[in-house]
């Protein structure tokens, strides 16, 4: 219990305060209750229901029981919350209503007038009672009746305002009972008097607040009322009300600073813009910082000391409810808006004073936060304290530059002036901190006071941000704090400690892709490494510098110009030579070959333009370019011949090399493209289709982690391959921008010639580019001389003169005047010339590059064409003209091959069209260049193919031979010719073609034939044959005495092209043949005759045949065989006729094939009658009346040989016998077609039919017609209309 | 400074991902206060980070105003990506987006 005299200053403000309870009445009843009172009040916790929609709150209630006076009631408009008594309580233990009414009631009264003269509704009136009392007057009234009493007397509506405790003091579930209900009843009554009251003082407050805009309005007054409240809800332990309360403070106070910046400035405010003379930091340390308070109470607060104060307090309640991080978070914001603040107010501060404010805020805040946590809590949330720690860092290193700790000769004068006036804005130093020997105040104090002290304060700073960044994952701002290091280490001249940290920024900057931090830290690089005296690395810095376009164009000028200074100095003194990446220096963009293969012969120069983009900002005059070539012979045995190659390396010769992004020369442009596959997965089961989806094949690559790229920063990896091969360009100026430099190679040896690296020299140093990516390759080839000769058109005719070309691919091989080609002669081609033959003479790229006339000798067995002189390298063309002799009449050797080998291959090549006879010309070719000669064989085509066949009349012979041109070209024929190559002089060919022409003709007629103008002309008679078109030649057949068996016969033909003229004498074109057994031995005749009594045949009605066969000729060697049956002088063969009628003209009743005996004499005849019907009308040709030879069956000899040519009864062959059976060589090869159906009949003895060859039988009634009448009464006309 | 508020992206976007996949919030909101400026950051669910410097004496711009922006920068983004001449990873040359965001500084400024 408070002692009563407690002195009631109001301005207490610890945690202890708690809310006012007055006690009047019966001060020692009271004072018994108390003890248990005050335990039992906080003990449970109730619920507070609030205005405006707030959440109701469980609160522990404890209250601060005072006696009751009068001068505690507050007076009219004072807002004081802190002191206000909440609740009145009348303590009475009077049972007696003699006493109730004689003092209690006046007493009570009188209480009840002072209160509500202060307007004060919250009071309560107990009535205590106790057993013991009770005892005593047991006969009297009631005990309630006092109570009851109170009530009318005092609560006439209020009932609850009297509350009985009974027997406070005992312990019995009576007591309890009554304890609880006074206990909630009490705790009731206080949060009831407290929203009341609260309500009301916000009530006021906000009024206040509605105020602001007046002009008398002050920020510092309404500051006091709202903390008033904020005490309050504190006092309550509600926390975060009070946190609400300070925050609605700095919200309204910012946003006055922002309206003013924004020219809405109110009058309190300029206050607040009087220049700061102390920065002693935020000081945390206490709950309530009096002295502050105080000063805002006198309206005396600067900005700073506004601030301070206000984040004390908001941390002291942060860290009430445990929330220690929030309050670093907030801090960095105050500080940041604090500096702004203080800018937008242009309130007028001494340089560095804020920084001083900040670094000793920062570090108080960071102490505070220690001190009420502990290390582990820390170390889990340095990503909330990291910013202050970087933002001390920063700002003890501005206040060292600022006070010139930094700089290598330490502070001067003004230095100093500046520190003792920094110093003397802090102030003496707090006493709670005092004794600390770490308090920020005696930091900042120590690291001004010296060079060294700063130094090592500074690193301390630093290295623990450092650290923490990097513990935190925040690599990218750790590297930061590490480039200000490195500037600090600059500035104090070590650079070689602050290289490092350059390095490593550098490395994340541009392992990144961030330019213009590359810029920076490069720049600062390049300082640091010239410093230390590492040429090499200073030297790639500027080139990388001197290349960047952030850069401004002096900067350029300034590191181009440092590089070639250095390159200039050293000139004096070689052997040490500097090696850098060209990748700053220059790039190549384009590489061009010419020949634009990027293919040379040996010997040939090639020339090589690169295209090279110089990153420098001034023209650079180098001393020499070389670009190393790895030299390989080509592995695989493939000769590479120029053609090959041509075909192969179809490029224009120009080579573009990939395009960096200059501006961000290592970003991730370099990384390899997406290798994006379709994915499909089906089931196993039907085949549907699963999943589908796309598959990156080169992820391993794509997702590498990407590793400091060294190779491009640090130049180790150059290094300058000595290779034997360099190609060379000296004292280039390499412009700014695009150059073009040409390089021109000899070729040596053959091979394949892969460049490798640029180098690029400037006095000593070498600019290298290590790799030319793509590969680039030239070839180098040696080719040996060729020889190639081929036609001009796609084949060569024999026996006409023929183009062919001859082309000398020289190769290495010089042409020396006299080289010439030895042509030995075949037999049957000749090689024409004329005397201008041309030869021209190609290089090697197909250019034609001179003409030259040929030199053609010709001996008896070799043709010498002397070539023109040609270079290496070229090629000459010149032309030919050959003669191929048609097929070559030898010798009398057998005619039978000459016909019988085209024919086979006719047959052969039927299928595929009608193809010409091919004749092979070999001719043997000595090169000058070679020992062996050269065989070529050409191929000539005969144009034409001959054909011959027998024809009879009678007796009569004829011999009819067709010429057919089976080439492309149209011909001249004259000068027939058919000899008999017997020579029988009882033997005459008579010409029908030229004597009687035009009666002929009708024998010439042939669908296929077409006759020429055939015109006789000076007694040569020149036809023309044109492509694919047949010629007729027919000779009749003298004998005077008997004929031999067979005969020879020679035709010979002159032909010329049609489109050349005569002038060359050509071979005529010969064909050889024989004709055998061609004396006609049976005259067949066959006669139709319309049934007895009528004039005409009629259809359906049957005429007589009647079939004479009558031979001709006695006894002749050809009859000699198996048919023939000899007996005494009279011989008789059998013969088998057959009536066939193919048309289905006529139909033959009764047999219409027989065997009959014919006797072998002259003119013996045999007629055979038969029934013929015809079925058409008009006029019909007969039906074919058929002879074979009837062989009876015989023994052994007839053997398979002959079995294999007999013939059935059926009409296949027979028929093509009129056309071209006209030999039996012939027939032979035709048999074999018959073979496969003949073979069932080989093992049975029979008769065997033979057709006579064709000249033999002589059909008189050929193509023989009658006319058949329709019969009458066949209505039906059948018209066929062929 | 934008450089190191990556830092700061990266954290919030791995604590991101760690309390919620489909997170639909994009903006990250105020990174990196410094003395000068503000940092604040966004990042499209592509994990394409857009980063604004803003200067701390400029009041007007405030949270709402900042989110706005950077949607609009988004969706600008978004048609320069779906150019099918644009190849991804490319520096940015269309002038619709240049244009974009010229308007949008012209308004802050």
């Amino acid at each position: 219990m408070e002692p009563p005299e407690e002195p009631l200053r109001p301005v207490i403000y610890t945690m202890e305060n708690k809310p006012i309870v007055t006690c009047a009445g019966d001060q020692n009843l009271f004072a018994s209750v108390y003890p248990t009172l005050s335990q039992q009040l906080p003990r449970e916790p109730m619920e507070w229901r609030r205005s405006y929609g707030r959440a109701p709150k469980m609160i522990h209630l404890e209250s601060n029981f005072v006696q009751f006076k009068e001068e505690l009631l507050p007076k009219e408009g004072n807002k004081a919350l802190l002191t206000f008594p909440f609740l009145h309580i009348y303590w009475t233990e009077c049972c007696d209503t003699e006493v109730y009414k004689a003092t209690l009631k006046d007493d009570i009264t009188k209480w009840q007038n002072v209160l509500k003269a202060h307007s004060s509704v919250d009071w309560l009136i107990v009535v205590v009672e106790s057993d013991a009392k009770k005892k005593n007057k047991t006969n009297i009234l009631p005990r309630t009746s006092i109570v009851d009493k109170i009530r009318n007397d005092f609560c006439n509506k209020q009932s609850d305002r009297c509350v009985v405790l009974c027997d406070p003091l005992k312990d019995s579930s009576r007591t309890q009972e009554s304890w609880n209900a006074f206990l909630t009843k009490l705790r009731t009554l206080l949060l009831m008097s407290f929203t009341k009251n609260l309500g009301k003082f916000e009530d006021d407050m906000r009024t206040l607040r509605e105020k602001r805009t007046e002009p008398g309005w002050s920020f510092c007054e309404y500051f006091m009322v709202q903390e008033e409240l904020a005490f309050v809800f504190e006092m309550l332990q509600q926390f975060e009300d009070a946190l609400v309360q300070y925050d609605e403070l700095d919200a309204l106070f910012s946003q006055y600073v922002v309206n003013f910046g924004a020219g809405d400035g109110a009058n309190w405010l300029t206050f607040f813009c009087q220049s700061v003379k102390s920065w002693n930091g935020l000081i945390l340390r206490k709950p309530i910082d009096m002295e502050k308070r105080e000063l805002i109470q006198s309206q005396e607060a600067t900005l700073l000391d506004l601030r301070s104060y206000l984040f004390s307090r908001q941390c002291t309640l942060l860290i009430f409810l445990q929330r220690p991080w929030e309050v670093s978070q907030r801090a960095l914001e105050l500080l940041h808006n604090c500096v702004q603040e203080l800018k937008l107010l242009e309130v007028s501060v001494p340089p560095g004073a804020l920084d001083c404010w900040v670094f000793l805020s920062c570090l108080e805040v960071l102490q505070r936060i220690e001190g009420c946590c502990d290390r582990a809590q820390i170390d889990s949330n340095i990503s909330h304290t990291v910013g202050l720690w970087s933002y001390a860092t920063e700002k003890l290193k501005s206040l060292g530059y600022l006070c010139g700790l930094v700089s290598e000769n330490g502070p001067n004068s003004e230095d100093l002036n500046r520190t003792v006036d920094l110093l003397a804005g802090l102030g003496a130093e707090r006493p709670e901190t005092a004794k600390t020997a770490q308090s920020p105040y005696k930091k900042l104090k120590e690291a001004l006071s010296s060079v060294e002290a700063f130094e090592k304060h500074y690193l301390d700073l630093s290295h623990a941000t450092i650290e923490m960044y990097t513990s935190i994952g925040r690599i990218r701002s750790a590297k930061l704090v590490g480039k200000d290091l490195a500037e600090f280490y600059m500035r104090k001249k070590s650079p070689q400690k602050a290289e490092v940290y350059l390095q490593n920024a550098l490395k994340n900057y541009v392992a990144e892709g961030w330019a213009l931090p590359i810029t920076h830290t490069r720049k600062q690089l390049a300082e640091c490494q010239k410093h230390l005296g590492q040429i090499e690395n200073y030297l790639q810095t500027s080139s990388l510098l001197a290349s960047d376009t952030h850069l401004t164009e002096d900067e350029r000028k300034h590191f181009c110009q440092e590089i070639l200074n250095f390159a200039n100095e050293q000139k004096e003194s070689p052997g040490l030579k500097v090696v850098l990446s060209m990748h700053s220096f220059a790039q190549l963009k384009h590489l061009h070959f010419d020949p634009s293969n990027a293919l040379v012969h040996v010997g040939g120069t090639l020339s090589i333009e690169i295209t090279l983009l110089s990153q420098m900002p001034i023209s650079v005059q180098v001393e020499q370019i070389a670009v190393s070539v790895h030299f390989s012979i080509e592995k695989n045995s493939y000769r590479k011949t120029a053609e090959w190659l041509t075909k192969h390396k179809t490029s224009n010769g120009i080579i573009s090399f990939p395009n960096e992004n200059s501006s961000v020369p290592f970003s991730r442009s370099s990384s390899p493209a997406l290798e994006l596959y379709e994915m499909y997965e089906r089931s196993p089961s039907d085949n549907s289709l699963n999943t589908t989806g796309i598959i990156c094949k080169n992820v391993h690559m794509l997702l590498r982690r990407q590793e400091s790229s060294s190779s491009l920063e640090i130049p180790s990896g150059v290094t300058l391959e000595d290779g034997a091969h360099i190609l060379k360009c000296s004292n280039v100026t390499l412009d700014p921008g695009v150059n073009k430099i040409i390089f021109r190679t000899q070729a040596k040896e053959p091979g394949t010639y892969t460049l490798r690296q640029m180098c690029t020299s400037v006095g000593q140093v070498q600019f290298v580019l290590p790799h030319i990516y793509p590969i680039v390759q030239y070839d180098v080839y040696s080719q040996d001389p060729q020889l190639k000769v081929e036609p001009l058109t796609d084949s060569l005719l024999a026996g006409i003169p023929q183009k062919v070309k001859f082309t000398v691919t020289t190769g290495y091989y010089t042409i020396k005047n006299g080289d010439s080609l030895q042509l030995s002669n075949a037999d049957a081609m000749l090689i024409l010339f004329h005397a201008e033959n041309r030869a021209i003479i190609y290089s090697n790229t197909r250019e034609k590059s001179s003409e030259a006339s040929l030199m053609i000798q010709s001996s008896e067995k070799v043709t010498s064409v002397s070539l023109p002189m040609a270079p290496a390298y070229h090629m000459i063309e010149f032309e030919l003209e050959v003669l191929s002799l048609p097929s070559t009449p030898t010798s009398g050797e057998s005619d039978k091959l000459v016909n019988k080998e085209p024919q086979r291959k006719n047959k052969e090549k039927q299928k595929a069209g009608n193809c010409m006879v091919t004749l092979d010309q070999k001719v043997s070719i000595d090169c000058p260049w070679s020992i062996y000669s050269t065989i070529i064989a050409l191929t000539f085509n005969i144009p034409f193919k001959a054909t011959h066949s027998l024809l009879s009349a009678g007796k009569r012979k004829y011999i009819q031979v067709c010429v057919q041109n089976l080439s492309e070209l149209g011909f001249q024929l004259s000068d027939s010719n058919l000899i008999d190559t017997g020579n029988s002089p009882d033997l005459q060919l008579v010409p029908l073609n030229t004597k009687c022409q035009k009666g002929n003709k009708a024998r010439q007629e042939d669908p296929r034939e077409l006759v020429g103008d055939a015109e006789p002309k000076n007694s040569i008679y020149i036809q023309h044959i044109y492509s694919k078109q047949s010629v007729f030649f027919v000779w009749e057949l003298l004998w005077t005495k008997e004929l031999p068996p067979s005969l020879h016969c020679h035709f010979s033909l002159d032909f010329y092209p049609a489109s050349e003229d005569r002038s060359i004498s050509l071979k005529p074109y010969s064909y050889e043949f024989q004709v055998e057994n061609f004396f006609t031995l049976y005259n067949v005749k066959a006669e139709i005759f319309p049934p007895l009594g009528t004039e005409y045949c009629k259809t359906g009605s049957l005429c007589s045949l009647e079939v004479s066969i009558t031979r001709l000729s006695d006894l002749l060697e050809v009859d000699k065989d198996e048919a023939l049956t000899e007996s005494d002088e009279y011989c008789t063969t059998k013969l088998m006729y057959e009536v066939v009628d193919n048309s289905s003209n006529w139909a033959v009743c009764g047999k219409s094939s027989g065997v009959i005996s014919m006797p072998v004499t002259a003119r013996a005849t045999h007629k055979v009658h038969m029934e013929v019907m015809p079925l058409f009308a008009g006029y019909l040709p007969f039906p074919d009346v058929r002879l074979f030879k009837y062989l009876p069956h015989h023994s052994a000899h007839s053997t398979q040989l002959d079995a294999d040519s007999w013939i059935e009864n059926d009409n296949l062959s027979v028929d093509k016998n009129m056309d071209d059976q006209t030999d039996n060589s012939s027939q032979k090869s035709k048999s074999s077609s018959h073979s496969a159906a003949s073979v069932e009949h080989k093992g049975l003895p029979m008769p065997r039919l033979q057709p006579f060859p064709s000249g033999q039988v002589f059909n008189s009634s050929t193509g023989m017609q009658i006319l058949v009448i329709p019969s009458k009464d066949d209505h039906i006309l059948e018209v066929s209309v062929t | 400074t934008v450089h190191t508020s990556l830092d700061v992206v990266d954290e919030k976007v791995s604590a991101m991902g760690k309390a919620l996949v489909d997170q639909r919030e994009l903006y990250l909101g105020l990174l990196y206060p410094t003395e000068d400026y503000k940092v604040y950051g966004y990042v499209t669910n592509s994990k394409v980070k857009f980063v604004m410097v803003v200067d701390s004496s400029n009041t007007a711009l405030r949270d709402n105003e900042i989110r706005s922006m950077f949607r609009k920068l988004h969706n600008s983004y978004t048609d320069v990506m779906c150019n099918p001449f644009y190849n991804p990873g490319d520096r940015i040359h269309s002038r619709a987006f240049d244009n974009m965001v010229t308007s949008m500084m012209v308004q802050v400024c």
